[in-house]
Parts: structure tokens; C-alpha cells; sequence
């Protein structure tokens, strides 16, 4: 099994945006109970926020390509 | 819309230029590490095939992995995911469609050869989903659908019928390479890299020659920049001839997707000034949709453009300069000399400020090549389980049932990755405007104090 420090990498990195993610997600609903006609800015903020997260996660998978 | 159809003619322009001043720019230690492939070949091409033999065999006594995958055109060794994932999302000289190749011409220059101009049908390609040559034409062959160079100038020029392709890993730098040879006249021919950005970046990317071909990532580009100027050209005429009239046709379509960018992208983040800008956040908006989407559609070649880093590149340079040149004095100011801050931490901000310049479009540049590369290849993987429960077609069955879980589990995919090629579309277009936004703001301190 080569590589198995790199998967952890990879799974660290998932774990790390997942969290992320799911608190951009579950503040984005809770604002969007609170004030439905703010939806429109919320979901664009949200994806924003989410992309940029993500963004971090998607990096680290690479680079774990590369070292792979 | 003109400015549209100038920009991706631009963009096509230098996502080409681009692939190769990457491989350039990765060359430094070009003519070293050419120097010790040449003496090395000299050595193999002067042994004979016993010789060779006793390498191996040393080889393994080292305790290095030596493969040897047997000529690819003759047999299939075992199912490799990863290598068929990278094989797939790859860019090809042809245009495989499942079970046909489709040639594309080929532009090549090689530095002592000169330009070479031919289809890339000329390498008598067989009918396999690889996509390998039976022959070498001055020195190039197609290996598993990419043009290569034999780094060797004893082969014979012009039209040579090769026996096969081979593959043995090598540890370079301590990092294993896989390394390609081309079978003739029982000798090994080594090869080199393929000329390509991100073949670049997942293996060597030293190159002897310069690949300008119309390849498979060009040709989709075309498509779809033909389409997309068809379709907008087209709507552009029936905006002038009939002006204030209800959309329709495509424009029913268009039209909503261009408010939104508007409305939603460019007024928020661009304040009065959009309009300057609109055309170009249409323009990367339209690209990158039209190309993500052209790359989702399934059993038609996967053209992964948006996910190959030249291209996304390109976009993020474009960018890049846009951001700068445009960027006022309130921007360097925050950049360069942080105002309402002690001095102390001025000289902590700044280099981290001038790192933020070019972090901002490497971002934009990695997560659209991440984010549609990883969804080519988690498709590829639920397809390719369907090889790995089958053991390659020795146990019918299991495959069968491992097929009707993975063709679900990709079609989830696809489902997820339409969803994921609009946000990205629209995400890349948002941080655009953001970064210009940020770039062109004028006295908000002035407002706040």
C-alpha cells in the first residue's frame, strides 16, 4: 500500500470542507428561516462562501497528486 | 457580442500558447536531464536484447518496481484505474468516440527536425479505445493517443511500422515516472514526455518537441465556441432588426442567464461601472458553461477542457491582468501601504497583500480545473468498478452486478455534476467581479470616516 499517508491527506482535506461546508449550509437555512426574502442574497453568499471552502479542499487533493 | 467572439478567439489563441510555455517554463533543466536520456539511450540501443535482459533482472534485485505491461496494442494487462482515469480526462491527438478514433491534424515542430503537418490517421491508428499507432512518422509515434517524439536521432525518418509500445516505471528525482518506450527492430526506443500542460503536471513534462495541434481539447473549444457564437451572433442581429420585441428562441433562454449575471454578478460587486465589465463576465461565463457542459455529455469523447490547467489558466491570467490594470490608487494603497494601521504591522500585511495578488488567480485557476477534473474522474471510477469486480472479464457475473451499482452511482454523478458545472460557471464569473470590484472601488474610507 503505497500512498496511504497521502489518502489520510486527502480524507483530512474532505473532513476539513465538510465541516466547513455544513456550517455555511445550516447558517444559510437558519438566515433564510429567519428572513425568507433575504433568499436571493443568502444563497449567493452562500455558494460563494462554499466555493471558497471548498476551494482550500480541492487544493489540498491536489497537491496530494502531486506528491502521490 | 463582437467583443465575445474577439475574446474567445483569444482565449482558444493562448490556451494553446499557454500549454507550451508552461512545459517551458518547467524545462529549466531541460538540456541536463536531455544529455543523460541521450547517453542512456545511446547505451540501450548499443546493447543487445540479452543485455537488456540482465538489466531487468538487476533492476528487480534493486528492489525497484519494474513494469513491464507488455505491448499495449497487443494485450491488456491489468485494469489500472488510475492510469485509465488520467488517460480519459487527458488531452488526445484523437477524438475517440467508443470504439472509433476519430484523427485530428497534427502541428509539430521539434528543434533540427523543423514543423511537421499531418493527420494524426497517418499513424494507422487501430481500433482500440487506446488509441495507439502502428506507425512512426519521422520520428513521432501516437502512444495511447498522444503524439511522442523518439528522443533517439538514429530512427529511421519518415513512415516506420513500430511493434508495440512499452511502459517501465522509473525513479527520477525520487519521484517514480513511468516511462515510455516504443518497440522496434527488438530494440527499445525511449520517449518523450507528450507536449501538454497538465501532462506537465502529472508526469515530467520535459518535452523536445512542441505540440501546436488542433487536439482534442482544441477541437471542443471550437465546437463550442462555433456553437456559442452561432447562438449569440444569431440573437445579436435579432436585437438590432427588432428592437423592444419579446424574446424568443434561444433568447427566451439566454436572456434570463444574462440578467442574472447582471443583476445578481455584476451590479452588486461592479456598482455604476458594470457595463464596462459585462462583456467580459459574459464572455467567461458563457466559455466555461458551454465547455463544462459540452464536457458532461456521455459516450461523446469527454472532452475535459475546463479541467485541463492550461485552460483555466489562461482564463485566471486573463484575470489577472484585467484586475491589475484596472486596479485604482485605493487598491495598491491597501496593497502596498495598508492605511489607519501601525506601521509594525504594515510590514507583516504587505508581503502577505502582494502573495494575495497572485493567490487570487491560482485559486480561480485550480478550483475549476479541480472541480471538473475530480467529477470526470469519480465517473470514470464507478465505471472502471465494473472492471475491478470483473477482474478485467474473467468473472462475467460479478461484473454484471457491479455494473447496475456503478451505473447508478455515475448517473447520480452526472446528476450532481450538472449541478456542480453551473456553479462553477457562475462562481469563477462571481469572483471575477469580486476581484475587478475590489480592484476599481474608489473612496470608501473617505464615506466611512
Amino acid at each position: 500500500m503505497t500512498g496511504s499517508i497521502v489518502a489520510i491527506g486527502m480524507g483530512l482535506a474532505a473532513v476539513g470542507a465538510g465541516i466547513g461546508i455544513g456550517s455555511i449550509g445550516g447558517k444559510a437555512v437558519e438566515a433564510i428561516a429567519r428572513q425568507p426574502e433575504a433568499i436571493g442574497d443568502i444563497r449567493a453568499n452562500m455558494i460563494l462562501m462554499a466555493a471558497l471552502v471548498e476551494g482550500t479542499a480541492l487544493i489540498a487533493i491536489l497537491l496530494s497528486y502531486l506528491v502521490a | 457580442m463582437k467583443f465575445c467572439q474577439i475574446l474567445f478567439v483569444f482565449l482558444f489563441i493562448n490556451s494553446r500558447i499557454s500549454a507550451q510555455t508552461d512545459v517551458q517554463g518547467q524545462a529549466n533543466s531541460k538540456e541536463q536531464i536531455q544529455e543523460q536520456a541521450t547517453t542512456k539511450l545511446q547505451s540501450s540501443v548499443q546493447t543487445d536484447p540479452e543485455s537488456k535482459t540482465e538489466d531487468k533482472i538487476l533492476i528487480n534485485e534493486e528492489g525497484k518496481q519494474v513494469e513491464s505491461n507488455g505491448a499495449k496494442t497487443e494485450q491488456h494487462g491489468k485494469f489500472d484505474p488510475k492510469e485509465t482515469a488520467f488517460h480519459h480526462i487527458s488531452d488526445l491527438n484523437v477524438y475517440s468516440i467508443g470504439p472509433w478514433n476519430f484523427p485530428l491534424p497534427c502541428i509539430l515542430y521539434a528543434p533540427g527536425q523543423g514543423w511537421s503537418l499531418f493527420s494524426s490517421g497517418k499513424f494507422h491508428i487501430n481500433d482500440d479505445h487506446h488509441g495507439s499507432g502502428h506507425l512512426a512518422i519521422d520520428r513521432y509515434v501516437l502512444n495511447m493517443g498522444k503524439v511522442m517524439l523518439i528522443q533517439d536521432i538514429g530512427f529511421p525518418i519518415g513512415q516506420v511500422e513500430i511493434q508495440g509500445f512499452e511502459i517501465e516505471e522509473r525513479e527520477i528525482k525520487g519521484k517514480k515516472r513511468d516511462i515510455n518506450y516504443v518497440l522496434y527492430n527488438n530494440n527499445k526506443y525511449e520517449l518523450d514526455q507528450a507536449s501538454a500542460a497538465d501532462g506537465g503536471i502529472f508526469g515530467g513534462g520535459i518535452t523536445s518537441f512542441y505540440d501546436f495541434s488542433i487536439s482534442k481539447n482544441v477541437f471542443a473549444m471550437l465546437l463550442v465556441i462555433g456553437f456559442l457564437s452561432w447562438v449569440f451572433l444569431g440573437m445579436a442581429r435579432r436585437y438590432r432588426s427588432a428592437p423592444g420585441t419579446a424574446p424568443s428562441g434561444a433568447q427566451k433562454l439566454i436572456e434570463p442567464i444574462i440578467e442574472f449575471i447582471r443583476d445578481e454578478v455584476a451590479i452588486p460587486f461592479l456598482g455604476k461601472k458594470y457595463m464596462n465589465y459585462m462583456p467580459l463576465l459574459l464572455s467567461i461565463f458563457f466559455f466555461i458553461l458551454g465547455l463544462n457542459l459540452f464536457g458532461q455529455i456521455p459516450f461523446f469523447g469527454g472532452a475535459n477542457v475546463t479541467g485541463n490547467l492550461g485552460v483555466t489558466m489562461v482564463l485566471a491570467i486573463i484575470v489577472f491582468i484585467i484586475v491589475n490594470i484596472n486596479g485604482k490608487r485605493h487598491y495598491w494603497e491597501h496593497i502596498l501601504w495598508m492605511p489607519n494601521i501601525p506601521a509594525a504591522v504594515k510590514i507583516i500585511i504587505t508581503p502577505i497583500e502582494i502573495l494575495g495578488i497572485f493567490i487570487k488567480p491560482v485559486t480561480l485557476m485550480l478550483r475549476l480545473f479541480a472541480n471538473i477534473t475530480a467529477g470526470h474522474i469519480v465517473i470514470i471510477v464507478f465505471i472502471s468498478l465494473i472492471y475491478i469486480f470483473g477482474k478485467s472479464g474473467e468473472n462475467v457475473g460479478a461484473a454484471l452486478g457491479a455494473s447496475i451499482g456503478s451505473i447508478l452511482l455515475a448517473l447520480l454523478m452526472s446528476a450532481i455534476e450538472l449541478l456542480v458545472v453551473f456553479i462553477q460557471a457562475y462562481v469563477f464569473t462571481l469572483l471575477t467581479a469580486s476581484y475587478i470590484g475590489a480592484a476599481i472601488e474608489e473612496h470608501h474610507h473617505d464615506e466611512k470616516n
